[in-house]
């Protein structure tokens, strides 16, 4: 029997209105995410891949509800937590946490790290003394790299590195299972990412954390997780185990994502192809497979049917009507680049 | 000997700040030649943006001021030119794109009319010629519909869109050189693709220069034919593309490379950790007696707290700002 997921989530679907006023009715609707399922088990570092607009920080934010989904269902810990209410949903913040992009933006610089580590604390209506607060975000500081003489400082005081191990302190203070981290080392720099890889690596294992990371650096989710969604117009496009997921990509706009990654190695230049044309507006988006019109092993029946996402091989799922619905043939375990 | 089309020559740039005086480019020298694409790489602060800005008097002043050097162009010294003279220059000789083609873009200006207007400016075409040119020119950057759309604004088009309209508006003029400020950077990685292969076909039919500044390890190494690293305001490092990234001597160059999660994934799939470089990119008001990077290097003996190191000759044209090119016996195995 396999474990229960942590987190499992249902036909997830957000549509946010466009135009209208407050009386008015929308003119358009925006489907940011449109039916998406996939579940988390304890521990495990899930990715969640895609270009800009394909609703994978919607699903962040849904998933702890810090928005409210048109459609579908959130389960965790095999509790619905669509059904809370506000006190008991308080209570599960403290389960789930997340840990935002912008290390600059996300912290609020009127308040020390004492009070920035600690409130989730608080938030949670934790009745523990201050002092006793206080020495365990000491703890929390050192873990993340930082020292304890840091809690009286302020946020300017610190480097955009710096600030994103704050950023995780305050997310590992209330012991959380799961974290939601949205573009965690998107805004530092490349000698720094490192250092904060590798800290959520040996956090994550130290504490046991699940983690949703989404991101849209193909190799960072590579190193960091062990299942990868690829999202692409609000839908999950592939579903693949890490091994798996660059050597025997089978939706065309997963191939092509990994083709586009410029390689840090002068010697494998080019002879890649660009992918024509922009993402599709997801207020419009095209009729059937949305990845349609920029891909170039299109059918006919991909332009009328929607192909659904379903398992192409053991653990890997494809949204792709290629190969009856199993996608790209995978290329005799060839790898990227080859 | 020819003498190369662009060459920086001990540029060094300060900066007035609260914190005292801080020097973003430090004593850079490189050269670039005709029809070549020069990477220059590097994290945020470490003055390659600001040498760039540098080479088209753009420097903001103050609080910024050129302090010493030379930047020659085609034999004549830009830093002493009169504004009118670099006004000819730039735009014309010299064109540049920009990270964010909004800040660069006139908003209230329909696209066909922001690409003319070089043309009408440095080569005196008129309305119509230049008008005409400019609609070429944008379905050279494969802008579709380009005709129809000469009376659109900015900001009806994507982030990849402009930023093959400032492309078109930088090139109109034939420059013999264009510097690209991390041109894709804001851009999704499809798109990105897309931009870098415009690019490469622009700069091989006008056999232009291309001055390409970034942090980005992987375009450096897909786009150009020799890299400078920058750290700190100054240039750490100097090679052919295949010598950097088959040879990096400097330790921040290897630590730079080694600390890149494999962008092709792993062959194991299992987790491993990155390598990292301790420590952070100190503050540059910040007076540092020997070499800058000595503070975070696993190599780092006496002399480099010392002394500050100067730019040796390693091989073949490679370069290394490094104590370790005269001390090999230096060099830890183990790190």
């Amino acid at each position: 029997m396999p474990e229960a997921p942590l987190l499992e989530v249902i036909d997830l679907a957000k549509h946010f209105p466009l135009g209208g006023g407050i009386f008015a009715r929308p003119t358009a609707w925006v489907r940011a995410v449109a039916g998406v399922s996939f579940a988390v088990r304890r521990g495990e570092r899930f990715g969640l891949v895609g270009e800009s607009g394909c609703g994978k920080t919607t699903v962040g934010r849904l998933v702890l509800r810090l928005l409210e989904p048109t459609r579908g269902r959130i389960e965790f810990d095999g509790q619905n937590i669509l059904a809370l209410d506000r006190a008991a949903m308080g209570r599960l913040r403290r389960r789930m946490q997340i840990i935002f992009q912008d290390p600059y933006s996300s912290l609020d610089p009127r308040m020390t790290v004492e009070q920035i580590v600690t409130e989730p604390l608080r938030a949670g209506g934790e009745q523990r003394p201050r002092a006793e607060r206080r020495c365990a975000a000491a703890a929390l500081l050192e873990k993340v790299g930082l020292r304890a003489s840091d809690l009286r400082k302020y946020p300017h005081e610190f480097s955009g590195g710096q600030r994103q191990r704050i950023g995780i302190a305050r997310a590992l203070c209330v012991r959380p299972e799961l974290i939601v981290a949205d573009e965690p080392v998107s805004a530092l720099d490349v000698s720094v990412q490192a250092q904060v890889i590798n800290l959520l690596q040996d956090l994550g294992e130290e504490f046991g954390l699940a983690f949703v990371f989404i991101s849209h650096d193909l190799g960072v989710v590579q190193h960091l997780c062990e299942r990868i969604a690829v999202m692409y117009l609000g839908a999950i496009v592939e579903l693949a185990p890490v091994q798996r997921f660059s050597r025997e990509p089978r939706h065309p706009y997963t191939e092509a994502l990994l083709a586009a990654v410029p390689l840090p190695d002068p010697r494998r230049r080019s002879g890649r192809f660009a992918m024509e044309g922009d993402v599709p507006s997801p207020i419009d988006p095209p009729a059937g497979c949305a990845f349609h019109p920029r891909c170039r092993h299109a059918l006919d029946r991909c332009r009328v049917e929607t192909p659904p996402l379903i398992q192409a091989a053991e653990g890997h799922a494809v949204a792709c009507w290629l190969n009856d619905g199993k996608g790209l043939e995978p290329k005799g375990g060839m790898g990227h680049g080859a | 000997m020819n003498t190369p089309l662009l060459g920086i020559e001990e540029l060094s740039v300060g900066f007035d700040t609260p914190e005292g005086k801080a020097r973003a480019v430090d004593r850079v020298s490189f050269a670039l030649e005709r029809g070549e694409t020069l990477g220059v790489v590097g994290e945020s602060g470490c003055g390659k943006s600001v040498t760039a800005l540098s080479i088209l008097g753009l420097v903001p002043s103050p609080p910024g001021v050129i302090e010493s050097g030379a930047i020659r162009f085609e034999n004549s010294d830009l830093i002493g030119s009169p504004p009118e003279a670099l006004r000819r220059i730039r735009g014309r000789d010299i064109a540049m794109i920009f990270q964010e083609p909004m800040t660069s873009l006139n908003p209230v200006l329909p696209i066909g009319r922001q690409v003319a207007e070089p043309l009408m400016v440095h080569r005196g075409l008129n309305r119509k010629e230049a008008l005409d040119q400019a609609a070429q020119w944008l379905e050279r950057v494969k802008i579709p519909d380009a005709r129809r759309r000469m009376g659109d604004y900015p900001h009806h088009l994507s982030g990849g869109m402009r930023q093959r309209v400032m492309i078109a508006m930088a090139m109109v003029c034939r420059p013999k050189l264009l510097i690209a400020d991390e041109p894709t950077t804001a851009l999704d990685v499809t798109i990105q693709a897309q931009i870098l292969a415009l690019m490469v076909g622009l700069k091989q039919e006008m056999g232009m220069s291309l001055l390409l500044i970034t942090h980005n390890l992987g375009v450096v190494a897909q786009m150009a034919a020799r890299v400078v690293v920058m750290y700190a305001g100054q240039v750490v490092e100097e090679a052919v593309v295949s010598e950097l990234f088959g040879r990096p001597f400097h330790p921040y160059t290897r630590g730079l490379l080694r600390s890149m999660p494999d962008p092709a994934g792993r062959p194991d799939g299992g987790s491993r950790r990155l390598s990292e470089i301790p420590g952070i990119v100190p503050a540059i008001t910040e007076a540092i007696v020997g070499c800058k990077f000595a503070g975070r290097c696993p190599h780092a003996f006496g002399r480099c707290r010392e002394q500050a190191p100067g730019l040796f000759d390693i091989a073949g044209g490679q370069r290394a700002r490094c104590w370790l090119s005269r001390f090999p016996e230096r060099r830890r195995t183990d790190a």
